[in-house]
C-alpha cells in the first residue's frame, strides 16, 4: 500500500466525532411482546460493554425465562487493537512491546513466548542464566495471574477482603518485576536472544523471600475460602464444562485440567530447562467452577516450588546470546566506533532479518496455549504473525457453559474461566 | 548465515519423537487420498516445523475427518488463515493436536478469492468463532454456517483488514454503538 | 459578631464554595477496557488507596458519579459507546484520560483505534505512561481537584457560558 492511500483513509475521518455525538440510543434492550411476557416471562437482558462483572469491554445477551439463562451470545471485539496487523508492519524488535499487551495480567509469559518462536526460527541458543531468569519469570507472571483471577472471582461473588489478601501479594511481585526491567505491568523484558538487563544482584534471594510470604498468603487465602460454606454454595456444580465439551471447543490450561485433561505444555512438550526441575501438575475430574478455581490455588503452589529450584540453581553469565543479528551493540560500541554507530542505525532502522519457513511456538501461559505462528518470507518482519489466544477459545465456551444457569451465575463462570480482553480481542 | 537458509532443524525435539511417526502417517495418507493431497511439506528438508499438508478443497473435510479418527489429531488448536497474495490467494491454516502423544500436524488448503468452502463446526464445534474471525479479517465465506458476522470489527464495517491489501490505517468511525440483533436469540 | 470582633462566618463566593464541595466529593466511574484497568484497580486498592484523596466510592453507573475515568483502549467500536456513557453521567461531570492508548492511541496507530479519547469526549487531565503507574493517577486526580477549584474544567466552564447567555450578558 502507498502512502497516498493512507492519508486519504485518514482525511475521510471526521476528527471530531464528538460533533456528531447526540445522545443514542440506549442499549438495554427489554423486549416486551405484549402479552408474551406475562406468560412464560422471558425478558431479553444485555450485559455490557461497560459492565462491572463483565471484567473488561465484553457484552453477553442473553434470553431469560425467570432467572434461568435460556439462550445467549456472547459478542467482543471492544479492545481490538489490530495486533496480528502490527505484527506485519513492524519488525521482530518492535514487536515485543505489543506482546506485553496480550495477556496483561502476566506479560511476561507473552515476552518469553515470542521471543522463543522467533529465536527457533533463527536458530538463536539462548545463554543458560537468561533461561532461568525466564523460567523464574514466566512461572512468577503465572502466579500473579491466578492471584488476580481468583480474586476478581472472588469478589464478583461477595468476597471482597479475599481479593485484597492476594492483591497485596502481587504488589510485590511488582516490585521484584520492577526491579528486573523498570515497570510493572507491561515489561517488555526479553529481546530476541535473550534478556534486557540481568537481574540485579541478590534478586534471588529477594525472590525467594517473597515465594515464602506468598506461601504462607496462599495458605491464609485457601482457609478464608476454600471450604466457606456460601463459597461452595456459589461454586460446586456450577457452569460445568466436562471433558469432551473442553475438547470440543478447544479448552486448554488450568480450564481444561479442571475438566481432567491431562495437557500441560511445560511438562508434555518441555522448552527451556522445564525437564530438569520437578513439579506436579494438578488435574481435577468435574470442570465446574469451582475445580477451576482450585486448580488455579494449586497450580499457583506448584510454581512458587518451582521458583524456589530455579533460584538454586541459577548461575553468574551473560544474558544476551552473543549473536550479532540479533543483539543490540553495546552503547559503548556504539559511541565511540564508526561500526558500531551504523550496526545500532542499521539495527533499529530497518531490523534483522528472519530466514524464510514457518513455524508455530507454544507455551503453557496462565491461561493455556499461547501459540505464536509466524510466516517469514526472509523480511525484516514477518509475513503472517497469528497469535493463539487461549482466551479466545475459552470465551466461546462460555456460551454452552452458560445455558440453563442461572443469570447470577453467568458472573461466576466468566470470572472463572479468566478471560482477558487484550488477549481475546488482539 | 545468510538470510535464505532454512529454518534450522532445532526442531530436535519435535523431530527425534515424532518424525517416524509423521513418515508413516503422512504415507498412509498419501495412500489413501491420492491426488487430493497436492504436497507434503516435512521438516528436517523444507522451511518448516511440522509437516504441512496440503489438500485440494473437496479433500479438506475427509482429511481432517480421517486425521480426527484414524490418527488421533483430534484436538483443533488453531485454525485462520493468510494472505499469499499471489494466484492461490488464501490459504486457510489448520493446526491439529493429538492429545495422547502430543504430536502436532498443520493441514493448509489453497483457495482463490471469492471462493468459499464448507465449515468445520460438524467436525469441531469450536471452529465456530475462529471462522467468523477469518471471515471478517480475510472475508472468506463459509457454507453452512449457521451464525456467518463479523466477530472483532463492528458488523458496520467494509473490507477485511488483514488483506494484505487492506492499509493499516484505514479507519472507519461509526457515530452510533454496533446494533444488536435480537433474532439471534429467537 | 462575637464581641471580641472574631467572625464565627467568612464571606466567598458561592461558586467557590460549591466548587469545594464538589472537588473532595469525587465518585468515579471506572471505565476500564485493557491494561490500564488492572493498574486502577491497584489505585483503588490497598496500597495506594484512592480514597484518601476524596474519590472514595467507584460508582458503576453514568448516572451516579461524576468522573470519568477512561482507563485503557477506546477503539472505533467503543467509542460511540464512551459517548453514550458520557452524555448519561450528569453536569458537572469530569474526565481523565488515563495511558497513552485513551490519550492519543499509543503505540497502536491502527485501523480499528480511536486516536485518543478527545475526539470523541472532551478530556479534563491526561495521564501519561503505558500503563501509568498509581502515583501518577493520583497526580492527576490532585492536579483535577485544583483545577475544579479554579472552576478550570470543560463542564465548569461550559456551566459558565450556559449562565452568561441566559443571564443576555
Amino acid at each position: 500500500m502507498s502512502d497516498s492511500e493512507n492519508k486519504k483513509f485518514i482525511n475521510d475521518v471526521p476528527l471530531d466525532i464528538a460533533r456528531f455525538g447526540l445522545p443514542g440510543q440506549y442499549n438495554i434492550s427489554v423486549k416486551q411482546d405484549s402479552d408474551d411476557i406475562f406468560e412464560d416471562s422471558k425478558v431479553f437482558v444485555n450485559i455490557g460493554p461497560t459492565h462491572p462483572a463483565m471484567h473488561g469491554a465484553f457484552r453477553c445477551m442473553a434470553k431469560l425465562n425467570g432467572e434461568i439463562i435460556e439462550k445467549s451470545y456472547c459478542e467482543f471485539g471492544y479492545t481490538h487493537r489490530g495486533k496480528e496487523k502490527l505484527g506485519e508492519n513492524r519488525t521482530y524488535h518492535q514487536y515485543v512491546v505489543y506482546t506485553d499487551r496480550l495477556n496483561y495480567c502476566s506479560s511476561l509469559i507473552n515476552n518469553v513466548t515470542y521471543a522463543m518462536a522467533v529465536e527457533r526460527m533463527m536458530g538463536i541458543e539462548v545463554p543458560e542464566r537468561a533461561i532461568w531468569i525466564r523460567m523464574m519469570c514466566a512461572e512468577i507472571a503465572r502466579v500473579i495471574d491466578h492471584l488476580i483471577c481468583v480474586g476478581i472471582n472472588a469478589v464478583d461473588l461477595g468476597a471482597f477482603s479475599y481479593f485484597l489478601y492476594g492483591y497485596h501479594q502481587r504488589e510485590k511481585a511488582y516490585t521484584l518485576i520492577e526491579k528486573l526491567c523498570g515497570a510493572r505491568l507491561t515489561t517488555s523484558y526479553t529481546r530476541i536472544g535473550g534478556l534486557m538487563a540481568d537481574a540485579p544482584d541478590g534478586w534471588e534471594k529477594e525472590v525467594k523471600e517473597w515465594v515464602k510470604e506468598t506461601e504462607a498468603v496462599i495458605e491464609e487465602m485457601d482457609q478464608l475460602l476454600t471450604e466457606n460454606r456460601i463459597w461452595l454454595k456459589r461454586t460446586k456444580d456450577v457452569a460445568i464444562f466436562n471433558k469432551e465439551q473442553c475438547l470440543k471447543y478447544s479448552f486448554t490450561g488450568p480450564n481444561a485440567r479442571a475438566a481432567g485433561i491431562d495437557i500441560d505444555l511445560r511438562r508434555d512438550q518441555p522448552c527451556m530447562f522445564y525437564d530438569k526441575i520437578d513439579f506436579d501438575i494438578p488435574v481435577a475430574q468435574v470442570g465446574d467452577v469451582f475445580d477451576r478455581y482450585f486448580v488455579r490455588m494449586e497450580e499457583m503452589k506448584q510454581s512458587l516450588k518451582m521458583i524456589t529450584q530455579c533460584a538454586d540453581r541459577i548461575k553468574k553469565g551473560p544474558v544476551w546470546a552473543d549473536d550479532k543479528r540479533t543483539r543490540i551493540p553495546d552503547k559503548d560500541v556504539v559511541y565511540n566506533t564508526m561500526e558500531g554507530l551504523i550496526h545500532h542505525f542499521k539495527f533499529f532502522m530497518t531490523g534483522f532479518k528472519v530466514p524464510p519457513g514457518e513455524a508455530y511456538t507454544s507455551f503453557e501461559a496462565a491461561n493455556g496455549e499461547l501459540g505464536f505462528y509466524i510466516i517469514s518470507k526472509g523480511d525484516s518482519s514477518a509475513h503472517r504473525m497469528r497469535i493463539r489466544s487461549p482466551s479466545f477459545w475459552h470465551y466461546q465456551g462460555l456460551d454452552p457453559m452458560i445455558q440453563g444457569e442461572f443469570i447470577a451465575d453467568l458472573v461466576a463462570a466468566l470470572g472463572s474461566i479468566n478471560v482477558i480482553a487484550g488477549e481475546l480481542d488482539r | 548465515m545468510d538470510v535464505n537458509t532454512p529454518v534450522p532443524t532445532i526442531y530436535g525435539y519435535f523431530l527425534e519423537k515424532f518424525g517416524a511417526l509423521w513418515d508413516q502417517q503422512t504415507e498412509e495418507l498419501k495412500a489413501d487420498f491420492g491426488e487430493k493431497i497436492e504436497a507434503i511439506l516435512k521438516p528436517g528438508t523444507d522451511k518448516t516445523d511440522l509437516p504441512i499438508i496440503f489438500v485440494s478443497k473437496n479433500g479438506f473435510h475427509n482429511l481432517l475427518t480421517v486425521l480426527k479418527e484414524k490418527h488421533g489429531y483430534s484436538f483443533l488448536t488453531d485454525y485462520t488463515a493468510s494472505d499469499e497474495e499471489t494466484a492461490p490467494r488464501f490459504h486457510l491454516i489448520v493446526h491439529l493436536m493429538n492429545p495422547e502423544n502430543k504430536a502436532r500436524i498443520r493441514v493448509k488448503v489453497k483457495l482463490n478469492e471469492n471462493e468459499t468452502i464448507a465449515t468445520l463446526i460438524p467436525i469441531w464445534p469450536g471452529a465456530n468463532w475462529a471462522e467468523r474471525e477469518i471471515f471478517d479479517m480475510f472475508g472468506i465465506q463459509f457454507e453452512g454456517h449457521p451464525d456467518l458476522r463479523r466477530i472483532l470489527m463492528d458488523i458496520r464495517w467494509e473490507g477485511h483488514p488483514l488483506r494484505k491489501d487492506y492499509p493499516l490505517r484505514g479507519y472507519q468511525v461509526f457515530i452510533t454503538p454496533e446494533p444488536l440483533d435480537p433474532e439471534l436469540l429467537k | 459578631m462575637a464581641k471580641d470582633g472574631s467572625a464565627d462566618f467568612f464571606t466567598t463566593k458561592l461558586d467557590t464554595m460549591v466548587n469545594w464541595a464538589r472537588k473532595n466529593s469525587l465518585f468515579p466511574l471506572p471505565f476500564g477496557t485493557s491494561c490500564c484497568g488492572i493498574e486502577l484497580m491497584s489505585t483503588l486498592a490497598a496500597g495506594y488507596d484512592m480514597a484518601r484523596f476524596g474519590a472514595e466510592v467507584v460508582r458503576f453507573s453514568p448516572r451516579q458519579s461524576d468522573l470519568l475515568i477512561c482507563a485503557g483502549i477506546v477503539n472505533l467500536k467503543m467509542a460511540p459507546v464512551l459517548r453514550n456513557i458520557y452524555d448519561h453521567m450528569a453536569d458537572p461531570k469530569w474526565v481523565i484520560s488515563m495511558g497513552a492508548c485513551a490519550s492519543s492511541g499509543g503505540i497502536f496507530n491502527v485501523y480499528s483505534v480511536t486516536q485518543g479519547i478527545d475526539t470523541v469526549i472532551p478530556v479534563d487531565v491526561y495521564v501519561p505512561g503505558c500503563p501509568p503507574g498509581p502515583e501518577g493517577l493520583i497526580n492527576a486526580l490532585l492536579r483535577l481537584e485544583e483545577m475544579i477549584s479554579r472552576g478550570d474544567t470543560h463542564s465548569l466552564k461550559r456551566e459558565r457560558q450556559i449562565r452568561e447567555v441566559s443571564h443576555g450578558r
